[in-house]
């Protein structure tokens, strides 16, 4: 019954906010109402016991990517005037009306041959969940099942994951970071702008140390709980960049030279992929993690941690990248 | 039965302030003030809705998370309160006062 009430309570909000971002003009406002949308998503996760995809939900839509869309905007200093001063009136609204209203109506209508939320005669229920469920304790020794499935049954999948994220790394480098030895230090994001403040500066020296330790065990106890090592990469992240926006942006990249960023993004997948390739100079196929240990269970486990840590690894250094370069360039 | 009283006193107490927060920050007239009723909700509805949580789990893991979340809010709320005015400030947004605009209103 409450399950209910916090489901209808929780889509209301997304919709008001789904509402309220198209006709703000506001980019500021948009984008805090973006992390407002990703926050009620995960919570929407948890209330379907999925805590694994709230997580990363709320580490990646609401942290990260807000802050990212935020160096942006500084970026490119049009944070409040709309681009037209008024809509452009060229187009009718009436077909797009009807097209949107009848895709909509058969889209609720296809929703009620939908099963139950949960129901245990639904198609995703009756294929491969079922094995997972009744054998990946056994098999691989990890209690949490998403990170059995995630890292070892789909580890092809998540390699793919691991690639596509270093890879849009990568672009990011090629697109904006193109002239980077051009760049000479100037004033912007330095201290000087940002007037050091003594509050901000002891609560986050108080505060960088404990996520980053909460990054840890979220990274290296997600095989028992909700985590692994998109959360913890997005997490460990975090920390940097709040020491980044603290601290100024030139004494974050001493801690962490870009060069370096560049080689532990890279380093992640080599880990991942380098995982994969020692089973199969035993004489097993491709990301076979049985054969990395004297048993079954061990060696899954230890196959599952060193993966996961390579996707920590390279998801950490990406996001870190990502922010260098947005607020980097802000900054000429 | 005295302490499920009480954590409803702190429940029902925290979800009155956040609702007030909620309020003022629709009515209030300026940035300042404003912050004043969300630093409210950040701070006093939510340590009172976590203590009443506490209270209903008792000893036991759930109130030692509680508690971490408490300190965690304790120290964060407030930093980003301070952070918000000091920005606010910082970029030249000056309260407004009083006298600045006699007339306002309903």
């Amino acid at each position: 019954m409450i399950d209910i009430v916090i489901d209808v309570t929780l889509l209301a909000f997304l919709a008001i906010t789904a509402v309220a971002t198209l006709h703000l003009t506001n980019l500021f406002a948009i984008v805090m109402l973006f992390g407002v949308f990703s926050l009620l998503s995960a919570g929407l996760f948890v209330v379907m016991d999925a805590p694994d995809v709230a997580f990363t939900e709320a580490a990646v839509g609401a942290g990260i990517s807000t802050v990212l869309m935020l160096a942006t905007l500084a970026l490119v200093k049009r944070p409040q005037k709309p681009y037209y001063a008024e809509a452009p009136r060229a187009h009718r609204p009436w077909l797009p009306l009807v097209v949107v209203v009848i895709t909509g109506s058969a889209l609720v209508y296809g929703t009620w041959d939908i099963p139950g939320f949960g129901a245990p005669e639904a198609p995703a229920q009756t294929h491969v969940a079922r094995y997972y469920i009744d054998n990946a304790l056994q098999e691989t020794g990890v209690p949490n099942i998403v990170t059995a499935v995630l890292a070892s049954y789909r580890g092809f999948d998540t390699l793919g994951e691991v690639v596509v994220v270093y890879t849009a790394g990568v672009a990011v480098l090629l697109l904006i970071v193109g002239g980077a030895q051009k760049r000479r230090p100037g004033p912007g994001m330095r201290g000087d702008q940002m007037r050091p403040n003594l509050i901000l500066h002891v609560i986050a020296k108080f505060v960088i140390p404990l996520i980053i330790l909460f990054a840890l065990y979220v990274q290296f106890h997600g095989d028992f709980g909700p985590g692994g090592g998109f959360q913890a990469g997005v997490i460990f992240s975090a920390a940097l960049i709040l020491y980044a926006l603290v601290f100024g942006l030139d004494v974050a990249e001493k801690i962490i030279p870009s060069r370096w960023l560049h080689k532990l993004a890279a380093l992640g997948v080599v880990i991942y992929a380098g995982v994969g390739v020692v089973p199969l100079l035993l004489g097993g196929n491709y990301l076979d993690y049985t054969l990395l240990g004297s048993t079954q269970v061990a060696g899954q486990h230890l196959g599952i941690l060193l993966v996961e840590l390579g996707v920590g690894i390279t998801v950490a250094s990406v996001m870190l990248i990502l922010f260098f370069a947005f607020a980097g360039r802000a900054r000429k | 039965m005295i302490i499920d009283i009480l954590s409803w006193i702190c429940l029902l107490a925290g979800g009155a302030l956040g609702i007030v927060g909620g309020i003022g920050i629709h009515r209030f007239p300026d940035f300042y003030s404003r912050l004043h009723a969300a630093g409210i909700t950040d701070t006093l509805c939510a340590m009172l809705i976590l203590l009443g949580l506490g209270l209903q789990a008792g000893w036991s893991l759930a109130a030692f998370k509680l508690a971490l979340i408490f300190m965690f809010l304790f120290f964060t709320s407030p930093t980003a309160s301070h952070a918000l005015a000091n920005a606010a400030q910082h970029s030249g947004l000056q309260p407004r006062l009083d006298s600045d605009e006699p007339e306002v209103g309903s």
